[in-house]
């Protein structure tokens, strides 16, 4: 978990930096580095005495002098140094006229409130004409990112120091040489000393370092082998010596045939996520249609009720207990899996009992009852979508390699395989399955056995119903909760039902996997579109080829 | 204007049939056009294009009705041939908007130009011409569903299998003519049409024959379904319905029946969508929604699978309601169309015209027992389903 959100804050970061460093993304830099070095702020007052004079001399010598100031500010390491400098950088350090002593003013009105830069304690208010302003110009304004990035390399907090490498590495701030390598000589941590080797060699490769340390750079960075690396080596190969630029290629080409690697495993990775969504949204489908031989088209409806009962669950939590809003999924699970089911329980006794063994006739009285059923979520709660929001341990992301998975995307994944297993072990190891099985393989013999066949018809719709409901609660994390949440699964649910071989769960898991999979794979040739249609025709393809899926049921069973 | 062979093989109930609709096509243009707005017996503008429309829908419905009623196989994806002919006489009337259009581009429909194409895709080709858009209209459904039929009833695929492909089918055309690089117009489709032959496409006049022109694709479409059902072929078509491998253990090879006979209904619904566009002025992506296709599905269901007049009234009668509705209680009208697909297939598995029928038949064996008896008989041979 602690890794987790290392790897969060840090991809936070390299969101914040990419699109260059423009003037104003560079003070944002500033103020988050600032941020980031006041989180891990020590000992504060301890070192206030040794700070003053130094703060002070910031004023003194002119431009000269404030740099020479700012380096031996910058080599204490102290971190709450970082925002003196920052209020230097914004032009909020002034010099008081009365005693030469440097502080932090803030407009106030025609007056200027002043505090102490080194203990934080309030001066009273200064008329603007007691103040001298220290100046800064560009080439300050530089000295002080480079000493804002030595800071942060010593903070005591690694998360910190590993943000600041990773600023470092984009920045390649030549004047931070130096204070990188020391930063790596004093690292304790393995994975900040890394990143920071990576920062150094970066610098040295955009420097004007001897080809020798260039070409032990490019081996450096190298080993990072991501985006950012390869457009670092990108411009080192157009630029210099000839044997750096060989070195660099080479580093390319290798790094390229690696990165097209990892950029099929993320593809794979997307994919058994949206394989996993398609999985919950047919996997109630595999009961009714699979097991059962019902044609539901309110399959998808039942998914969008599931979804729906979330969204009235976790109302009803911010309204009465704000404080289990966490567990809102919780307990709108077990509510979902009731409602949808009784649901499920009220179409087979109404409607579908009437119809069995006239698929076509159950298609039509389905469609229609999907009509119903979205009409009146339409009537009852507005046809717009509802905000259904994330709990936090569903929020964030998860970073492995150069793999990044969504957490939301990785409980989806696990609640789908959770959800096949039980449905397995219903099927086969509770006599309600057993009983289940039985009357679909032979009905009348069956119910010579003494079960209640029109009983189990009903529970066994209901359990597929309900399902769908537990799968509503999950898609309404990933998807829009609107009427039509079920239209847009019930093709693809069919699809896969048939595809993985009717009447048979692995199948199920398997169509999915492999359509979820295939989609991800051509989207980055074909689009999302046109990969989409792809596999439709596939499907229809292969089902001329195997009429009966995948895994095909042999035996009896299947000529009904 | 129907064949001789055919009106000499059709039978006294069907011919009246297909006369009832030729009267219908030119009876409402005269009383739109000849009889003065005040006269009772005037027919406004409107509802021309409306009844034409309806007379579209009942084309499609009749074209569901000879593949479901009397073959067995429930095609959830006619509503795409249907706007692949649509699609066919979109591009025609896209092409005669020539320099009137937004851009003025002589050669290209605006949508080309806004999306800086430079010459036209070669598959616009030819649409300049109506012959050609028409034939078009009848050629790519028809192949599509060459294709498809070959494949599916080829390896067996049949029942929801079929069903569900075929939706699937259209769902991917559906998603196929949003993209804008498809050279379909994208989800805007094809509209804003100025002419057809010359003649503005809103003009009265042109209403006119447009419905003309429908009513009598839809009494040729139903001499032709009636031709079809009632020939040999028909009777084998019903016996694939009712028993597919008994008859294909009987030495009829079932596939190419049923090939023939999606094709056949394949190329009604383009002809369908080829006169329904020019009357609504619009094609859009929209019109391969796998809804529309099931909708056609219920108005059969509604007038009476297996009856051919039966999808005809359905097909009016359901989008009657639906105009209606829509305007007076447009919420009521998704309560009213799902409760209808429910209670037809559980209260009314035969339909309006089949329970009518089969009442009438029932009474008039009660009632007269001697005289009717062979006239009862010929109505059960049209009333089997």
């Amino acid at each position: 978990m602690a890794d987790g959100m290392v790897a969060v804050r840090h991809s936070v970061w390299l969101t914040m930096l990419k699109g260059g460093l423009a003037m104003p993304m560079r003070c944002l830099l500033l103020a988050l580095l600032v941020g980031v070095a006041a989180l891990g702020s020590g000992p504060r007052v301890a070192a206030a005495a040794d700070l003053e004079p130094m703060v002070n001399a910031l004023g003194q010598g002119g431009f000269a002098g404030a740099e020479t100031a700012i380096k031996a500010l910058a080599a204490t390491g102290d971190p709450s140094v970082a925002p003196i400098l920052d209020a230097l950088n914004k032009g909020n350090l002034f010099i008081r006229k009365a005693d030469g002593k440097a502080v932090i003013a803030m407009h106030n009105g025609s007056e200027l409130l002043l505090t102490d830069p080194v203990s934080g304690s309030e001066l009273g208010a200064e008329s603007a004409g007691a103040l001298d302003k220290i100046k800064v110009n560009n080439k300050l304004r530089r000295v002080i990112r480079a000493a804002m990035g030595t800071l942060t390399l010593r903070n005591a907090d690694p998360a910190a120091r590993l943000a600041a490498a990773g600023a470092l590495f984009k920045s390649r701030d030549t004047d931070a040489a130096e204070a990188v390598a020391a930063a790596i000589a004093a690292e304790t941590d393995n994975r900040v000393r890394r990143a920071l080797e990576q920062a150094y060699a970066a610098i040295v490769l955009t420097g004007d370092a001897g080809d020798d340390q260039k070409i032990a750079a490019v081996a450096v960075i190298k080993a990072r082998a991501d985006q950012d690396a390869l457009g670092l080596l990108n411009s080192a190969a157009q630029s210099t010596a000839p044997a750096v630029r060989d070195a660099a290629k080479a580093a390319i080409a290798e790094m390229e045939r690696s990165l097209v690697w990892w950029s099929v495993l993320q593809d794979c990775l997307y994919g058994i996520s949206l394989g996993s969504v398609l999985l919950l949204a047919a996997i109630g489908l595999a009961i009714t249609f699979g097991v059962m031989g019902v044609i539901n088209m309110a399959h998808g409806e039942m998914v969008m009720l599931g979804a729906y009962t979330t969204f009235v669950v976790q109302d009803l939590i911010r309204d009465f207990a704000p404080g289990l809003f966490d567990l809102s999924l919780l307990i709108a699970l077990p509510l979902a899996f009731a409602v949808t089911g009784l649901i499920g329980i009220a179409i087979e006794r109404g409607i579908i009992r009437f119809l069995y063994g006239r698929p076509l006739e159950t298609l039509l009285a389905t469609w229609g009852l999907s009509l119903l059923l979205q009409q009146a979520v339409r009537s009852i709660f507005g046809p717009t979508n509802r905000e259904v929001g994330n709990p936090s341990w569903m929020s964030g992301s998860i970073e492995l390699g150069h793999l990044t998975i969504t957490q939301g995307r990785l409980w989806i994944i696990i609640f789908g395989l959770l959800m096949l297993g039980a449905l397995m072990l219903i099927l086969h190891r509770t006599l309600l399955g057993l009983q289940m099985r039985a009357v679909t393989q032979n009905r009348s013999m069956a119910a010579s056995m003494g079960i209640r066949t029109p009983w189990i018809d009903a529970l066994t719709f209901g359990l597929g119903s309900g399902i769908a409901g537990l799968a509503g609660v999950a898609l309404s994390q990933i998807d829009n909760v609107s009427p039509n949440l079920g239209q847009g699964y019930i093709i693809d649910s069919f699809m896969i039902v048939i595809f993985g071989g009717v009447g048979n769960l692995w199948g199920t898991l398997v169509g999915a996997m492999t359509l979820g999979v295939v989609n991800k794979l051509l989207e980055p040739f074909a689009g999302a579109v046109l990969g989409k249609i792809l596999v439709l025709a596939f499907i229809i393809l292969f089902i001329q080829v195997r009429p009966r899926g995948l895994f095909a049921l042999r035996g009896r069973s299947v000529e009904q | 204007m129907i064949g001789r062979p055919l009106s000499r093989r059709l039978d006294r109930a069907g011919s009246a049939i297909a006369l009832v609709l030729i009267a219908i096509g030119v009876l409402v243009p005269v009383l739109n056009l000849a009889v003065a707005p005040e006269s009772a017996f005037h027919v406004p503008t409107y509802a021309v294009a409306l009844i034409g429309k309806y007379l579209c829908y009942a084309l499609l419905a009749l074209s569901v009705d000879l593949i479901w009623g009397y073959c067995g196989i429930l095609s959830l994806g006619h509503g795409a041939f249907f706007a692949l002919g649509g699609y066919a006489m979109g591009m025609y009337l896209m092409r005669q908007i020539g320099t009137r259009g937004v851009y003025g581009n002589p050669l290209l429909p605006d949508f080309m130009v806004f999306l800086n194409w430079r010459e036209l895709p070669w598959y616009w080709h030819g649409f300049d011409q109506l012959w050609f858009a028409v034939t078009m209209a009848i050629l790519v459904p028809g192949a599509l569903a060459f294709l498809l039929g070959w494949f599916a009833f080829r390896s067996r695929v049949t029942g929801v299998y079929l069903s569900i492909i075929t939706q699937a089918m259209t769902f991917a055309l559906l998603l196929a003519f949003f993209r804008n690089d498809m050279g379909f117009g994208g989800n805007n489709g094809l509209t804003d049409f100025k002419d057809i032959l010359g003649f503005p496409v809103q003009a009265a006049e042109t209403r006119a024959v447009l419905f003309a022109a429908s009513a009598l694709a839809l009494a040729l479409g139903f001499a032709i379904c009636r031709f079809v059902v009632r020939s040999k072929l028909g009777k084998v078509l019903v016996a694939i319905r009712d028993a597919e491998s008994r008859t294909r253990f009987l030495g009829y090879r079932v596939e190419y029946y049923k090939l023939v006979v999606f094709v056949l209904s394949a190329c009604m619904a383009g002809v369908a969508g080829a006169l329904y566009v020019p009357q609504v002025g619009i094609i859009n992506p929209g019109e391969f929604d796998p809804a529309n296709s099931i909708e056609a599905v219920i108005w059969v269901a509604v007038g009476g699978r297996g009856t051919l007049i039966g999808a005809i009234i359905g097909a009016v009668l359901v989008n009657f309601a639906k105009t209606y509705f829509t305007a007076a209680l447009p919420d009521f009208w998704l309560f009213a169309l799902g409760g209808l697909f429910v209670a037809v297939t559980l209260m009314l598995p035969k339909g309006i015209v089949g329970t009518g029928l089969k009442t009438f038949q029932s009474w008039r064996s009660r009632h007269d027992d001697s005289a009717g008896a062979n006239q009862v008989k010929a109505v059960e041979a049209e009333a089997a389903e």
